[in-house]
């Protein structure tokens, strides 16, 4: 929901959410460059001064596509402490957490070690953010949950990390982003499934990330928009890897969380997937069972940024195939296409259904009583 | 399954090119010989090899030969049974695999002459698609208004993945061309291989490919709509052919909230892209990828919001459906109708 774009906004409109809510996507940012050198080997400091982190994309700093606003984030996000949106743990709470009775709120950090070619940079900066989160945001504020970010591109230092960490409470799950080197399912990432499996984590897979392949498969496109949209084919491509190459059937317990993509194309995905399973199986005799069976069972679904049909009802009969169990709610914060909690949920939907889309879900997949 | 009617437009069906040797005939001394001298193999597409089961219905299939080389089978499995009144052939033979421009322009040309004479001659219910050498623009311009004096040559053929994403502004003068010609554009799937066939890379198998088309129309879609093909070629008309339908609806609700959001960017895309799709872009029917529940079916089509957007295809001999079942369950009467005739003669204005 673009709320910047709204003049006058009321201050609390009487369809504001004052039930507790989980917000399943929020994305904490540094406040200084070198916020993580505390947490990082000097070599790794002198190495990021000299060389940068050298990503699978050409910009020293920045994304590729010029984002709409500064940081991607809501202009009413800085803190006045100053240091970008999301640096800030008091504003985060005065901002975000304490009006919308946020219970549960699961960081996400971006721009840290994942999608960078120097592997064992990527592994210094994700155990260095792992340390940060535990620091800056879930020892002072307990509502608040960290995510385990791993060097996407090395499975086994990979592997490694999350295994230092399971059974940290600071931790709920394993962060991945949908573009890398290779589709998901691929063997190469097959160890940080079954150590998540083992450690009883999800692995969430949030929209982004760089791998080096053009965002369409027919090349790069010209626009942030293009870019923005084309996330949601990502993260299809690389949900349809995870199921064709059996990684559901070879860790039947694993459980994966599908971030920031989108939910509309769920059950259509399954569709497809389903019908030329029953052409094509010969090709894939390790995926045993109908490909939308796994989907139901060990996927979950954040749901910012909703999609918006002209007529809200037509977007619950998706959510109706894909299943009322299977949705987390999520804002973004503090980006800038912030789903508001208060406005997502039009009324006619059963209270039960409520409480599992804010709440309930999220805390029954991570573990949170 | 709902009833077909007589007289239907079946808007893809594919010819296959028994072998390169068979594009001789059709090319000069210069490339007769290169094909010969170089050893050149037959360009089969991955996209579909020839004995994967989606490449053919078991009952489609030959003996011997490739399924689609024969007209006499096409005339027995679908141009009569079907009871059509034409059928649109778009070839699937792998010449946008082919890096040199050159090389390609002279296949394209062949495939074309070859079409018209061994299937367009033969069956006075065929129409033909115009298959393009996207390596030069300029030489896929030539092509259409050479191929474009045949009336019989209906649309632009392209494939949804190719070097460049299609919205690209290098490309618009083929839009311009198909415009002026009153031909559509076809994007059918499958890939020149000049990319990576998803966006997070290569994937181990050919059930990921095939998939995978889905969300290659989709990244399609959103460039055409944001570079803006379509404010400065509102009479050019699109039809994406062997898509998928059931995701139609889910996307445009994304793109339209992302529009909203940053439309800053891309002024000139004037309109909703649901509006834009509407009034310039079409589907083929199969393979329909949606349940075969009909209260599913109709609230897909609800969510289209719109009843022309689809039009008939059988897809042969790709095996999408099996006898006579074409047509999902549920449909209504008069939506087999617009589907069947209504849509694709709007579509089609070198239909008659």
């Amino acid at each position: 929901m673009n709320i910047q774009f709204r003049e006058n906004q009321e201050a609390a409109s009487p369809l504001t959410v004052k039930t507790a809510i989980a917000d399943c996507d929020i994305h904490p940012a540094r406040a200084t460059r070198t916020e993580l050198y505390p947490y990082l080997a000097k070599r790794w400091q002198h190495h990021l001064e000299v060389y940068g982190v050298h990503a699978y994309q050409g910009m020293m700093e920045g994304p590729p596509y010029p984002k709409a606003q500064p940081n991607a984030s809501r202009r009413d996000a800085y803190p006045p402490e100053g240091g970008p949106q999301g640096s800030s743990l008091a504003f985060m709470q005065k901002q975000l957490l304490d009006p919308n009775n946020v219970q549960l709120g699961v960081l996400n950090p971006l721009n840290t070690g994942q999608g960078i070619r120097n592997h064992e940079l990527s592994a210094a900066l994700c155990s260095a953010i792992n340390d940060w989160q535990i620091d800056k945001w879930t020892s002072k504020d307990k509502r608040l949950k960290a995510s385990i970010v791993v060097g996407n591109e090395d499975g086994l230092s990979a592997a490694a990390e999350i295994r230092e960490r399971a059974g940290d409470k600071n931790f709920v799950q394993v962060l991945l982003l949908s573009r890398n080197v290779e589709p998901l399912g691929q063997r190469r990432y097959w160890p940080i499934y079954q150590a998540a499996e083992e450690a009883d984590l999800p692995v969430g897979v949030h929209a982004f990330g760089f791998g080096g392949n053009p965002i369409t498969p027919s090349g790069w496109p010209s626009y942030y928009i293009e870019e923005m949209v084309g996330h949601s084919q990502c993260q299809q491509s690389a949900l349809a890897s995870l199921v064709l190459e059996g990684v559901f059937e070879r860790f039947p317990k694993l459980k994966m969380v599908m971030i920031e993509a989108g939910f509309g194309w769920a059950s259509s995905l399954c569709w497809r997937l389903d019908k030329a399973w029953q052409r094509l199986r010969s090709e894939v005799p390790h995926v045993k069972r109908p490909p939308s069976e796994y989907i139901r069972e060990q996927v979950w679904w954040t749901t910012q940024p909703m999609e918006d049909p002209e007529r809200r009802e037509d977007l619950f009969d998706v959510i109706k195939w894909i299943g009322w169990d299977r949705l987390l709610f999520a804002t973004d914060y503090p980006h800038w296409d912030y789903d508001e909690p208060s406005r997502v949920l039009p009324a006619g939907v059963s209270e039960a259904n409520r409480e599992a889309f804010y709440l309930g879900n999220a805390k029954k997949l991570y573990g949170i009583n | 399954m709902a009833s077909l009617i007589a007289c239907g437009i079946d808007c893809d069906v594919h010819p296959a090119v028994p072998h390169l040797t068979s594009l001789l005939p059709f090319l000069n001394d210069y490339w007769r010989d290169q094909v010969t001298t170089r050893g050149m193999v037959d360009l089969v597409s991955q996209s579909y090899p020839q004995n994967s089961p989606i490449t053919a219905r078991p009952d489609w299939r030959p003996e011997t030969g490739k399924p689609g080389e024969s007209l006499e089978a096409m005339q027995r499995h679908v141009l009569d049974p079907f009871q059509l009144k034409h059928a649109i052939c778009n070839p699937l033979y792998g010449v946008q695999m082919v890096f040199s421009e050159d090389m390609q322009a002279a296949f394209c040309r062949a495939l074309n002459d070859w079409l018209a004479k061994e299937w367009l001659d033969r069956d006075a219910r065929l129409r033909g698609s115009i298959v393009i050498p996207t390596q030069s623009i300029e030489k896929a311009v030539a092509e259409i208004e050479r191929c474009a004096q045949d009336k019989r040559f209906v649309q632009v053929l392209m494939l949804v993945m190719g070097d460049t994403p299609l919205g690209k502004r290098a490309l618009w003068p083929i839009y311009e061309a198909a415009e002026r010609l009153e031909l559509p554009v076809g994007i059918h799937a499958g890939s020149a291989y000049h990319n990576p066939p998803t966006a997070v890379g290569w994937g181990s198998y050919h059930i990921e490919d095939y998939v995978g088309q889905a969300q290659a129309f989709q990244a399609q879609l959103t460039s055409l709509i944001v570079e803006g093909v379509f404010a400065r070629y509102p009479r050019l008309k699109m039809v994406m052919l062997e898509s998928g339908v059931s995701w139609i609806a889910s996307y445009l609700w994304r793109l339209h909230k992302f529009w909203r959001g940053v439309r800053m960017e891309t002024p000139w895309v004037d309109r909703a892209p649901l509006e834009i799709v509407r009034s310039n872009i079409r589907f083929s029917l199969q393979p329909f990828d949606a349940p075969p529940e009909p209260e599913t079916l109709i609230r897909l089509f609800e969510h289209m919001q719109s009843d022309e957007l689809v039009l008939f295809s059988t897809d042969y001999p790709h095996w999408q459906f099996d006898a006579q079942d074409a047509l999902p369950e549920g449909l209504s009467p008069d939506l087999v109708r617009k589907i069947m005739i209504d849509n694709p003669h709007a579509t089609y204005p070198r239909l008659t």
